[in-house]
């Protein structure tokens, strides 16, 4: 399962949708969003998706973690809209039998979708310049374009 | 010459200025049409950079264009 969503990240309710009596494992990754990036004060982040092409890669993603790895289930869910400092970003939930491929999964799932899944992330930063990350362009608060 | 719906996400978005547009262009393939746009409107990106998503489906620049396609030009993501 792979979702898209403006509304935060509530752990535990994703994890309820993952229970099983067959999993001896669950493995959760979350991405935070954080005060700094490449050097500069970063004050919040604005995620932006092409929606209709990311779910079709997200999913896409999940389910080839399901078939190359030993796993129960699988969900991965990606916020949209205007983040704060410590807000989830994403979050990725595995069960598995046993803990490796819980591991593996998790790890397949979040660096397959940092490749392929159409989101960008807008930083604004301390100083009032705002830019779009692995774009190389920052825009000037004062509307002057820096590259 | 056809007609093709184009679609802006982040930074395209922001240097076009809009988020979509219907376009008539006599480009063969994906390739010359954003080349064309890229002049037309100063996109900072040359092709190398992006990816191209027609009618909601990841294709090769070389891809021929067919009318009403919906193109949309990926910048370099940043999911997560």
């Amino acid at each position: 399962m792979f979702i898209l969503t403006i509304e935060p990240i509530i752990s535990s309710v994703y994890q309820s949708k993952l229970d099983s009596p067959e999993a001896g494992a669950l493995a959760i990754f979350e991405g935070r969003v954080r005060n700094c990036n490449d050097g500069k004060v970063v004050q919040s982040l604005e995620y932006e998706a092409y929606t209709e092409l990311a779910t079709i890669e997200g999913e896409k993603i999940v389910t080839r973690a399901m078939e190359a790895f030993e796993i129960l289930n699988a969900i991965c869910i990606h916020r949209m809209g205007h983040l704060n400092i410590r807000d989830t970003a994403v979050w990725v939930g595995i069960t598995s039998r046993h803990r490796h491929a819980a591991f593996s999964a998790c790890q397949f799932i979040i660096d397959e979708v940092k490749l392929h899944v159409p989101i960008w992330k807008k930083e604004y930063y301390g100083n009032g310049d705002t830019g779009w990350v692995n774009c190389n362009c920052t825009h000037a608060h004062s509307g002057n374009e820096n590259q | 010459m056809i007609n093709v719906n184009v679609e802006y996400f982040a930074l395209l978005k922001d240097q076009r200025g809009c988020s979509e547009e219907s376009v008539k262009t006599e480009a063969k393939t994906a390739q010359d049409f954003y080349q064309e746009l890229q002049l037309r409107h100063k996109f900072s990106l040359s092709h190398n950079s992006l990816r191209v998503a027609i009618n909601h489906e990841y294709k090769d620049w070389n891809t021929a264009l067919s009318p009403n396609d919906t193109v949309v030009f990926i910048s370099p993501v940043a999911g997560g």
